[in-house]
């Protein structure tokens, strides 16, 4: 167990890291990600108040929608990735890291503008089961009566998971396909059993408890940026790859100016994939090298137990981040080489 | 609970020593193997590579994490376990047998003794988990 954001989680469950990660891949993987943070947004204003606070367009939510977007500073760099719910026009809610969540409070309060709309921080409300891999929805479809092959992806419902009153969220972290589950923290249990049971655990194709590790390489395989290491308060969101959730014309939002001078501008830096095509791991924090010189650091650097290749993600200055370049990791004093890559490493067939 | 065979010596650091002749056999404990989790690449040294005592000679690594491994004996690489290249994997399943490491040419076959016994590293390793 180690402590993640003050919650004690396990790094990983007996099966171990690859075979979690393998397991989500193929059939189903389970985790308990009850400590992200939950800020309710209710008012007649709730839409425009986090929508000045977010780079992506609230206004384009619909009821029963989900949108993944950032809480960005005056520089354009993130206070926080989240996903933004909307129930209803008067009423929103925000997941949020569980380590940035009471900066993300502090953050909310201090520069919301006024309006029409009561937040209320309701972390220790809610437990969130997360149920991913091609295997989920059949799993989930036997504790619920909601028609889940009729939930598009980042679209929720909600309703009754083995008879608990939950959010039933097509979302996910790991690159497939499957479900977020949010209910009353005290249900955590049950529902996590009673997902286990669902899913055969205990069988060689059923369901896996995950841990921390397997969560992290299923999304860096993914491609998905993580607080605190793709993106934080010294990377903006055209640097990390994320313009696609900044909507410069929406109105006005904290960091929008910033962010459009940036683009107009240009970056000067950009976070790529590599794959490591020598022996060697690429570790988090290790100096990236281009022709010789230190440009920047690894920001996610893993063996990816699906590939089964050795992977990471980093910042290079602009113009040395084209695919195929070839770079070097300094990897604990030996130069190492990895060539730039597409992203995401890992996409799921669709059928 | 992990396995810890009678007939070798132990370091601090989890490694064991199966001394023979001369020659130390070096490789990491079971309990070290459960405690990374699944070992994904191992960094060896060459043969003709001279360490000191306690100096790292290597390192391995799970999916997680990366841990230098210790030669408990000072001397010279005589031979490395170079199948654990393709199958690292074998440090988990095989600690003590064809998860091997290194053999070290002593050049102090007395420092064996200043080892851990397999009772001595039981308890070494309760006492690190208590």
């Amino acid at each position: 167990m180690v402590d993640f954001g003050g919650w004690d989680m396990p790094v990983q469950y007996p099966a171990g890291t690859i075979e979690e990660h393998l397991r989500t891949r193929r059939h189903a993987g389970l985790f308990d990600v009850s400590h992200m943070g939950e800020i309710d947004v209710k008012g007649a204003d709730a839409i425009a108040v986090v929508n000045y606070l977010v780079s992506n367009d609230v206004t384009k939510l619909i009821d029963g929608q989900a949108q993944y977007s950032a809480l960005t500073t005056p520089a354009g760099t993130v206070v926080d990735d989240l996903l933004v719910y909307r129930f209803a026009e008067d009423h929103l809610l925000l997941v949020v890291n569980a380590g940035t969540t009471e900066k993300d409070w502090d953050w909310i309060n201090a520069n919301r503008q006024p309006g029409a709309a009561d937040l209320k921080n309701v972390s220790s409300d809610y437990c969130q089961i997360a149920l991913q891999g091609p295997d989920a929805i059949g799993i989930l479809q036997k504790l619920t009566a909601l028609p889940l092959a009729d939930i598009k992806y980042y679209h929720f419902t909600q309703g009754g998971v083995d008879g608990v009153p939950a959010i039933v969220s097509r979302t996910g972290y790991t690159g497939e396909d499957g479900f977020e589950v949010y209910a009353a923290a005290e249900k955590a249990e049950q529902i996590w059993n009673k997902m286990l049971d669902a899913g055969n655990f205990g069988s060689d194709t059923g369901v896996l408890p995950c841990g921390l590790a397997a969560r992290n390489t299923l999304r860096l395989e993914a491609g998905m940026a993580l607080y605190g290491h793709e993106i934080d308060e010294s990377t903006t969101l055209l640097e990390a790859n994320l313009g696609w959730i900044c909507k410069l014309n929406k109105g006005d939002f904290v960091g929008r100016e910033a962010l459009a001078k940036q683009k107009e501008s240009g970056i000067t830096r950009k976070l790529i994939g590599f794959e490591v095509t020598e022996r060697g791991i690429a570790r988090d924090e290790q100096e990236v090298l281009v022709d010789g010189e230190r440009v920047g650091k690894v920001t996610s650097g893993s063996p990816a137990p699906y590939l089964k290749k050795n992977i990471g993600m980093g910042y290079v200055p602009t113009d040395s981040a084209t695919e195929g370049r070839e770079i070097q990791i300094d990897v604990r004093g030996r130069l190492v080489g990895a060539q730039i890559v597409k992203t995401p490493f890992y996409k799921r067939e669709k059928n | 609970m992990a396995n810890i065979p009678d007939d070798l010596h132990y370091s601090k650091d989890h490694e064991w020593v199966r001394a023979d002749g001369g020659v130390a056999t070096v490789g990491i404990t079971d309990h070290a193997q459960n405690q990374l989790g699944d070992v994904v690449y191992v960094e060896l040294p060459k043969v003709g590579d001279e360490f000191g005592a306690n100096e790292p000679f290597g390192s391995v690594e799970s999916v997680k994490a990366v841990s230098e491994v210790f030669s408990p004996v000072s001397g010279e690489i005589v031979e490395i376990n170079g199948s654990l290249t393709d199958s690292p994997e074998k440090v988990n399943t095989d600690p003590y047998g064809d998860g091997w490491m290194i053999r070290v040419k002593m050049s102090n076959a007395g420092e064996v003794d200043s080892m851990l016994s397999a009772a001595e590293y039981e308890d070494f390793t309760k006492a690190e988990t208590e």
